[in-house]
């Protein structure tokens, strides 16, 4: 019990020591961060209508190309320059989970295509993808349960 | 001769004899880049990996140390090395060519008090003319080992430390020279409870304060019979931390304390937060910093600190708490 107070209290002593980020500008940067992703997607999207694409075509593509330009900087070493200025703004959209992805894949290269690429491409992503489905599988259920049950939605 | 509890006199002191620093890019961009031996063109030494970089910088370090003493690999004794790695192959692989008896160390980034400690005690015990300590860091293998990718985005906490790519290496034996080891204390494991890894300071400062003040309770001596108390990585946060336990034990070390974290990097315009850390982070700034200063006698004596945070990846996930350690070496002019 002592000793449980004395690291409580020791806890509370380091918290009131320890300089934070700013959480003010560390939203806005991340809104504009995440906005200019954003507005990027939205350029790519109306440029796809344009051509004639249809809407769910238009979408893959811009997906696609996100990704692929996330891959690209963070293979020169750029991405993560961006994501230490803007935080979750570069994490939250698609391009910071094919940044997870990737990031991973690079390091681990060296230690061979089975056990480093394989086994590591998804330490970082991994948790995501397993909760993710986790969490629409409970939903589906869920789901499933209020269209037998007779609601409408 | 023993001192205190915790401490030894050495009665015939070993010689500091040479040593050397290798570091990396960002390193050599800092404020003691031109002090450094040499600085790496780029993080990789010319090898394909992270680990086998940071065991050619050791290779180096103990080849610069030994060139500047003008003493052959086989001439020395005993080898003490470590580095932050699993099982310390950056060690084993740097150090193997060498071909010298060696013992393999982990005291994390604490490891170069530690390797002196013993190289010290050895040599003052009269087991060998030479001794070895070397140790070795590297941003992309601490990385990799503790944290993420580097490649990775994640916005770095602000009391999160930046490990130092670098390696020091200091031959220890009889032969005369300007600096000499008078007295090393040996670190407990001090363990306040704190759980966060990315604030290694505040984890470490309390094993620090221990050794600082069990040092001077040792050898009875006051904070003033040190030009400086230099701890190896506490940072920003872990300072002002020491500074407070320091004086809750009636201490007060405010004027004659350095730390090499916060002295290797710019934290302004280096982006490196709370400072550097790191086997390496200690090890270089004594041999390009501190040494030369007790060289030329601007200081006459300092008691060195490294301090280390003794967790790993697999007790930090089970929630185990990140004990500290701190080796105190006392350096005198001569």
């Amino acid at each position: 019990m002592e000793r449980e107070k004395k690291e409580k209290a020791y806890e509370q002593y380091v918290k009131e020591k320890t300089p934070v980020h700013n959480v003010w500008t560390n939203m806005a940067k991340a809104f504009v961060t995440g906005g200019a992703i954003c507005v990027i997607g939205q350029m790519i999207l109306n440029y796809c209508n344009q051509q004639g694409l249809s809407k769910e075509i238009s979408g893959a593509w811009t997906s696609v190309t996100l990704v692929f330009l996330s891959v690209l900087l963070t293979g020169f070493n750029v991405y993560y320059k961006i994501a230490n200025w803007g935080g979750a703004g570069a994490l939250v959209p698609i391009t910071g989970f094919a940044n997870s992805v990737a990031a991973p894949a690079i390091e681990y290269k060296k230690e061979g295509q089975i056990f480093g690429i394989g086994c590591k491409i998804f330490t970082i992503a991994g948790p995501v993808i397993l909760y993710g489905i986790v969490t629409s599988w409970i939903l589906g259920v869920v789901y499933y349960l209020l269209i037998k049950s007779g609601v409408t939605l | 001769m023993i001192k205190g509890s915790q401490s030894i006199q050495f009665e015939k002191a070993p010689y500091l004899i040479s040593s050397g620093s290798i570091v990396g890019k960002k390193e050599g961009e800092g404020p003691l880049g031109n002090k450094f031996d040499i600085v790496g063109d780029d993080d990789l030494f010319g090898e394909q990996t992270w680990e086998l970089a940071e065991s050619t910088m050791q290779k180096k370090a103990c080849l610069l140390a030994l060139k500047k003493a003008r003493v052959r690999p086989k001439e020395v004794r005993y080898l003490y090395g470590g580095d932050l790695l699993r099982q310390g192959v950056a060690t084993s692989m740097g150090t193997e060519e060498l071909h010298i008896p060696m013992f393999g160390l982990y005291g994390a980034c604490s490891t170069s008090g530690e390797a002196l400690a013993l190289a010290a005690m050895a040599v003052a015990g009269g087991y060998g003319e030479f001794m070895l300590a070397v140790t070795s860091s590297h941003f992309g293998s601490a990385e990799k080992e503790f944290r993420f990718p580097l490649g990775y985005a994640n916005q770095r906490p602000l009391s999160a430390h930046w490990t130092v790519t670098g390696s020091g290496a200091f031959l220890v034996g009889t032969r005369k020279s300007h600096v000499r080891i008078t007295g090393v204390t040996v670190g407990k494991i001090v363990d306040y409870g704190l759980k966060d890894s990315q604030n290694m300071g505040a984890c470490m400062a309390p094993a620090a304060c221990d050794t600082i003040v069990q040092n001077l309770e040792d050898f009875e001596r006051n904070e003033i019979d040190y030009d400086r108390i230099i701890t190896g990585d506490l940072g920003y946060v872990g300072q002002s931390i020491l500074f407070d336990l320091v004086k809750k034990r009636g201490r007060d070390i405010r004027n004659i304390h350095m730390d090499c974290g916060m002295r290797i990097f710019d934290q302004k315009t280096q982006g490196t937060h709370a400072g550097g850390s790191g086997c390496g982070c200690a090890a270089t700034t004594l041999s390009a910093y501190i040494l030369p200063k007790l060289d030329s006698g601007e200081w006459r004596r300092v008691l060195f600190v490294p301090t280390g945070a003794l967790m790993s990846t697999v007790s930090f996930n089970e929630g185990e708490s990140v004990p500290g350690i701190a080796h105190g070496i006392v350096l005198e002019h001569c």
